[in-house]
């Protein structure tokens, strides 16, 4: 379970892969009045338990993260529980083992930090509420400016858009 | 004449495509399913995957991380890729056209057909006007039997595969420059390199876990430089994007040298030593000042000089390219001013120094090796090369003036059709309806044939065509080899043998020999019969395989040719000390002077129109737009257009717009996206029919590669009123 989406397609490539970042704390299982939604002993927050799951939503509107899914066909929430039928037997996450870039990683934190020359973050604050999660978010070292549009890698003085746009128009 | 006798809802109705979503048996976990270690179909880099196969079925996957090329990673092409097996569109059965579609047919009919049909046009009309066309996605083994059954069974010139409409511009630069015909480097040389030249190849979407490698070589602290008219997924992060305007290549790679020959990031060492034809190409290289190469090409002069800043002093760099800068009218002439950019350096053939072209079909490297195309012998041999002729003659135990000499390209096969010089064609994995330019022309030439015979798994859109249609085999139906991107040769495993009567490809094509008389050149009983005699008819030429074995290929996770002999590990890394393919040992520095592409815009078409690939689909998606998923993640083509422009036509996001060419118009929604030049307009290229880009692109063909000009040609477009 992890959805990956566009963060505005008019705007930039950029897609946003979401996965559940397991937190220390988690807001979906302290929400859910089933208590279908369990964490174990690795920090792991698993996916909701059939038996007990009533299909509220209340986790999918809890969760910070966006991650829970209600699905309808099962009247069933259903989330990331980092793959643990691979995990639990020494593979990694389906995701993280496919991810083509590897933005998705799964492995030590020291190792990728050797590895990589973004920074690993595992705090994140939303409004009042401070989080803390096992997933960690690599983001970016100092940056001065992205540039999304790319008129800003075109030269300034290309007459030539606004001329074959115009044409365009004479043209039909 | 070829033409369907069934309107096309009911073709689709009972051939498809139909969307597969689920694995035969459902989503229940199959205990005692085995794995098998194999490739995936899609795309030159053949990342490694375990296919989990029970009862002679595919019913899922899993990575095999042991892989050293892409370690577990996979596209979603890759993660999809087993719900094509089991298909309710698979083709079960030989099938003959009757006034009414289709039926089936015994295979001793519908060989018999063919047989018979390819006898009366070659006796009517003479032996060329029946021609064949192959496939860059099958195994070396069926290149190598493609190119013998043509040329001893068939006896045609006019042999020609799609590997044509893919990286043959790549091909001919690098025998032009280097002597050899393939990538100079393996992959794991990208991130060893300081400097990374990215030059129309969108990898993200098209080689997707080679992002991988470049992404490590940027956390060493490489400088990625990506050249696109788009702003690709890997142009995204990239340290300098130039974008380009289509099809104006030879200029900006002319306009960087340019600058690096003014301040001097050229080893004169090197080009002394190693290589010819400096003086020229710097004399010609003069007159591209950056104030001019951004007049041609579209790029701030500040870029160019800043991608020289970047290339020219880097320590190690590597230069990778793909179609975006082959697929025009000098698409041979593209690649070789990018591939002076390596030379004057001198950085190649050394640890993270070199270059390489991405193919981009399954077996790109190895199907254009083996003697499938209608210039070639096996070991990639000049089938004009007196010398290559006789020994491949001999080898085959036949007179050298028995052997059929260069024939026709893909495209000018389509052109000889419509002239009336060929009147026959067998094609196996080909979809040219959707794959050639201009494919109205294609259509008309298709319904012109006499005799159409197809060798296919699913009914694509050409194959509806067909007289008749022989039920060929999946990639995970048969075995063999197939040879990456990097010169790897790898090997498939069959996973599960073919379904109902449909038959493994290279099996057909040895039936068809026997029934033309002809069974004695065709003695093999399993395909590494077929490997063996391929690896020995190699040895000696440029593409050597001789040294290897199945058993040698699978212990070693593939053997890079050249491998002449038993002993020999196979070469990952050529040129190493400057030692180049040329029989003097030299490379060359090739001079163009840029010119327009064959159809620039004008007042009536004043807008550039281009195509390429989206993530979750494969050439002309005859399996990818068979497979749920990936249809959902982009289940139609989109025109990409910016927003300046979008606002100049009065088009929304997804209002229905109409691309229009001198040859024809298709109608598809609009995606406005500031990711595109303003002047430019972008479809992909998978899809048939009406919303197929292949109606409007422009079947100029580069005079040496015949390569079709794809990348650039004149449209306009205007919102479809409701």
């Amino acid at each position: 379970m992890i959805h990956l989406e566009f963060v505005d397609r008019s705007m930039s490539t950029q897609t946003s892969p979401v996965v559940c970042m397991h937190c220390e704390d988690p807001a979906c299982a302290r929400v859910c009045p089933a208590d279908a939604i369990k964490q174990d002993e690795d920090g792991i927050v698993h996916s909701s338990l059939k038996p007990r799951c009533i299909g509220c939503s209340n986790c999918v509107l809890a969760c910070p993260f966006g991650v829970p899914h209600y699905v309808a066909q099962i009247d069933q929430m259903m989330k990331c529980d980092m793959c643990f039928d691979r995990t639990s037997i020494g593979k990694k996450p389906m995701c993280a083992t496919v991810c083509p870039s590897q933005a998705l990683y799964y492995g030590r934190a020291e190792d990728i930090g050797r590895m990589r020359v973004e920074e690993p973050t595992r705090q994140f604050q939303f409004g009042n509420q401070a989080i803390r999660t096992k997933v960690r978010l690599m983001s970016a070292p100092a940056t001065e400016q992205l540039d999304f549009d790319i008129l800003s890698f075109m030269p300034e003085s290309e007459e030539q858009i606004p001329d074959i746009t115009e044409l365009a128009i004479w043209g039909n | 004449m070829a033409t369907p006798t069934l309107d096309e809802t009911t073709l689709i109705g009972r051939y498809g495509p139909h969307l597969q979503y689920e694995p035969p048996g459902g989503w229940k976990e199959q205990p005692d399913a085995t794995l098998v270690k194999t490739h995936c179909c899609f795309c030159g880099v053949q990342c490694g995957i375990q296919l989990k196969v029970h009862d002679n079925k595919v019913v899922g996957f899993e990575p095999w991380e042991e892989f050293p090329v892409n370690r577990g990673m996979l596209c979603p092409k890759g993660v999809k890729r087993y719900l094509q097996n089991e298909h309710p569109d698979r083709l079960l059965s030989p099938m003959v056209r009757t006034h009414h579609g289709f039926r089936e047919a015994t295979w001793d009919e519908a060989l018999d057909r063919t047989v018979t049909a390819i006898r009366k046009i070659q006796s009517r009309y003479g032996r060329d006007a029946f021609a064949m066309l192959g496939g860059a996605s099958m195994t070396n083994e069926k290149a190598y039997l493609i190119g013998k059954f043509a040329r001893i069974a068939l006896r045609t010139a006019n042999l020609d595969y799609n590997g044509r409409l893919c990286m043959v511009s790549a091909g001919a630069a690098n025998k032009m420059a280097f002597g050899v015909d393939r990538a100079a480097n393996p992959w794991s040389d990208i991130p060893m390199s300081k400097a990374i030249i990215i030059a129309g190849a969108n990898i993200g979407e098209c080689f997707p876990i080679l992002t991988d490698y470049v992404w490590r070589a940027r956390d060493n602290g490489a400088k990625i430089i990506v050249i696109d008219p788009r702003m690709t997924p890997i142009a995204r992060t990239a340290d300098l994007f130039l974008p380009v305007r289509p099809g104006r290549d030879s200029a900006l790679a002319n306009g960087i040298l340019h600058v690096m020959l003014k301040r001097g990031w050229i080893d004169n060492t090197f080009i002394e030593s190693h290589t010819h034809g400096f003086e020229e190409m710097e004399k010609l290289v003069e007159r591209y000042t950056p104030q001019r190469t951004e007049a041609i090409t579209g790029v701030p002069a500040s870029s160019i000089i800043r991608a020289a800043e970047i290339w020219g002093p880097a320590e190690t760099s590597m230069l990778l390219h793909a179609r975006g800068v082959e697929h025009h009218s000098k698409g041979v002439e593209n690649v070789l001013s990018y591939i002076n950019l390596v030379l004057a350096t001198g950085r190649i053939g050394k640890p993270g120094s070199g270059y390489g072209t991405i193919t981009g079909q399954g077996n790109g490297q190895g199907g254009r090796e083996h003697g499938q195309r209608c210039n070639q012998l096996p070991g990639a041999r000049d089938i004009e090369n007196p010398e290559h002729r006789h020994f491949i003659a001999d080898f085959w135990r036949i007179a050298e003036s028995e052997l059929p000499r260069s024939g026709l390209s893909s495209c000018e096969i389509f052109d000889a059709i419509e002239a009336g010089k060929i009147r026959g064609l067998l094609t196996i994995s080909f979809n040219p309806l959707v794959s050639i330019p201009d494919a109205n022309r294609t259509r008309a030439a298709l319904e012109k044939l006499e005799f159409f015979g197809c060798i296919d798994f699913f009914l694509s859109e050409t194959g509806r065509h067909a007289d008749v249609v022989l039920a060929g085999s999946l990639q995970e139906e048969d075995e063999g080899t197939v040879t990456t991107g990097e010169g790897r040769c790898v090997r498939l495993q069959q996973s599960v043998t073919p379904p109902g009567n449909a038959r493994v490809d290279w099996k057909i094509l040895t039936d068809l020999a026997e029934r033309l008389g002809c069974k004695d050149y065709f003695p093999y009983a399993i395909a590494n019969d077929i490997f063996r005699e391929l690896a020995a008819s190699s040895k000696g030429g440029s593409a050597d395989y001789s040294g290897m074995t199945y058993e040698k290929i699978e212990k070693n996770m593939g053997v890079f040719w050249p491998c002449p002999s038993y002993n020999h590990p196979g070469t990952p890394r050529l040129f190493e000390h400057g030692r180049f393919h040329h029989p003097d040992g030299k490379a060359r520095f090739h001079a163009y002077d840029y010119r327009p592409p064959a159809e620039d815009v004008d007042q009536e078409y004043p807008l550039i129109f281009t195509t390429g690939r989206v993530v979750s689909q494969y050439l002309s998606g005859t399996q990818t737009r068979r497979i749920g998923p990936l249809v959902d993640q982009y289940p139609e083509p989109l025109c990409e257009l910016h927003p300046l422009l979008a606002a100049r036509l009065g088009v929304a996001d997804g209002d229905m717009v109409r691309v229009q060419t001198r040859r024809g118009f298709i109608e598809v929604p609009a995606q406005i996206v500031r990711t595109i030049r303003p002047d430019t307009v972008f479809v992909p290229y998978h899809w048939p029919g009406r919303k197929s880009a292949n109606l409007l692109t422009n079947r100029a063909l580069d005079p040496i590669s015949k390569i079709p000009e794809y990348k650039v040609c004149a449209c306009r477009v205007e919102r479809v009123a409701w």
